[in-house]
């Protein structure tokens, strides 16, 4: 629905407005009739515009990286290992975490709808929820990634998990080489949103030194 | 239902296009929209899977014509005037007219936390033993309900393999319809690339889906 997404932003203004102008209307007749409270959306938009975000997953991934223990906790059973780390509840009530290796590639989608594992990654962006990774990351996983501007070896085992039900996935990228000893709060750094959703790879060392 | 949700292996020949920067939402209207849309599913007690179903079930051109927030938008208003907790005369009137409905209970900002920590979990005790185990080789039956399924069209007909048995779930077929949690087995089925996409797909790619068993035979 990007494309959509742009024709609306760029040239729609009308049809933009009306939508506006049917969200006030809807809040106004809601709140009079005490279904809903104001301040209570006032602060689901601020979680999820300040508090949930991909750095809280990023730092379930550094732990990983930097705890062994931890890794094999969050492998075997991720909702607990990531509750450790005091995140969960909504869209991420079952948590599957999955492992890059050199020699397995794995990539997150919902086909279906936008199913995305909140707690640790925040809402999805556009292009997930985007008809053109909805349609092509379960069958060309490998153009989804050129998309993003980088090429998987071709004897990379490619791996696409399409979340179908309530089970959400979150991809524990490889460590990048060269952060050895770093501290969780360093190696936190190099974790991209991207790199857990397995469209992307984590920052070089050199990128955030 | 088939509609054109399931996207999965459609022909779609523009390139996925990430956003630098990108922000959480892209115009105010969203946030709102969002908002109410966690806010109603309280006095509305309607579940994710009701929610999913108003979403999905509308012609295609609609479907892909709305952006996201559209969508999400116009299945809150479906499900409120499926239950006349908002009536279409109020929208056109941007005011309430009608008294409103008693609802059980309303999310208040006290609540807002403990809401989103709970979530909505959806594994249940089994009745009965898992049909399948791990490494079993299995057909995803091919089916066409005109209800809500979770099936994509994509794998349906396709052989696959059990990888993992995540437990008993609420089963969305039945949930979306209002004939209770129904709760079944829940298994992570896996698919080559070949089969799914045929001989010249990539050899090196595997896709799995998460299916309920009532989705899967045995081959």
């Amino acid at each position: 629905m990007t494309d959509h997404d742009h024709h609306h932003h760029d040239h729609d203004h009308s049809e933009l407005s009306e939508t506006e102008l049917r969200v006030r209307a809807l809040e106004t007749i809601l709140t009079e009739k005490g279904y809903v409270d104001p301040a209570a959306l006032d602060l689901l938009i601020e979680t999820y515009e300040t508090k949930v975000g991909p750095r809280n997953g990023a730092r379930v991934v550094a732990r990983a990286w930097a705890d062994p223990a931890y890794r094999a906790r969050l492998l075997k059973d991720a909702t607990p290992a990531i509750s450790e780390l005091g995140y969960a509840g909504r869209q991420g009530e079952h948590i599957v975490a999955v492992e890059n290796t050199p020699t397995l590639h794995n990539m997150v989608v919902c086909t279906l709808c936008s199913c995305y594992p909140w707690p640790v990654l925040g809402l999805p962006p556009v292009w997930y929820k985007s008809a053109p990774y909805r349609s092509k990351a379960v069958k060309d996983p490998r153009g989804v990634l050129r998309d993003f501007g980088f090429e998987l070896p071709a004897g990379t085992e490619i791996r696409v998990w399409d979340s179908t039900a309530e089970i959400r996935y979150l991809v524990l990228p490889m460590r990048p080489a060269g952060s050895e000893g770093w501290s969780e709060e360093r190696l936190a750094s190099l974790v991209t949103r991207d790199s857990m959703i397995g469209t992307g790879l984590p920052k070089q060392p050199h990128e955030v030194a | 239902m088939d509609g054109a949700h399931d996207m999965g292996g459609v022909a779609w020949s523009v390139p996925v296009r990430p956003e630098p920067n990108e922000p959480v939402f892209h115009a105010p209207w969203e946030r709102r929209a969002f908002a109410l849309t966690l806010a109603m599913t309280m006095p509305g007690g309607w579940n994710i899977d009701m929610s999913r179903f108003a979403r999905e079930d509308r012609p295609p051109a609609d479907y892909l014509g709305m952006s996201y927030y559209q969508i999400w938008l116009a299945g809150l208003e479906r499900l409120m005037l499926e239950r006349g907790l908002v009536a279409s005369d109020e929208i056109d009137a941007a005011k309430a007219l009608h008294p409103a409905e008693p609802v059980a209970k309303t999310l208040t900002p006290d609540g807002v936390a403990a809401m989103l920590h709970r979530g909505g979990p959806t594994e249940r005790e089994a009745s009965s033993p898992a049909r399948f185990a791990a490494g079993d080789r299995i057909r995803a039956k091919d089916i066409h309900p005109p209800t809500h399924t979770r099936l994509p069209h994509y794998v349906r007909g396709h052989v696959g393999v059990i990888e993992r048995v995540l437990g008993c779930h609420v089963f969305p077929d039945s949930n979306s319809t209002g004939a209770g949690e129904n709760p079944q087995w829940l298994y992570t089925v896996t698919f080559s690339g070949r089969e799914l996409w045929g001989e010249a797909s990539d050899p090196n790619l595997k896709v799995s889906v998460d299916a309920w068993e009532p989705y899967l035979e045995r081959t």
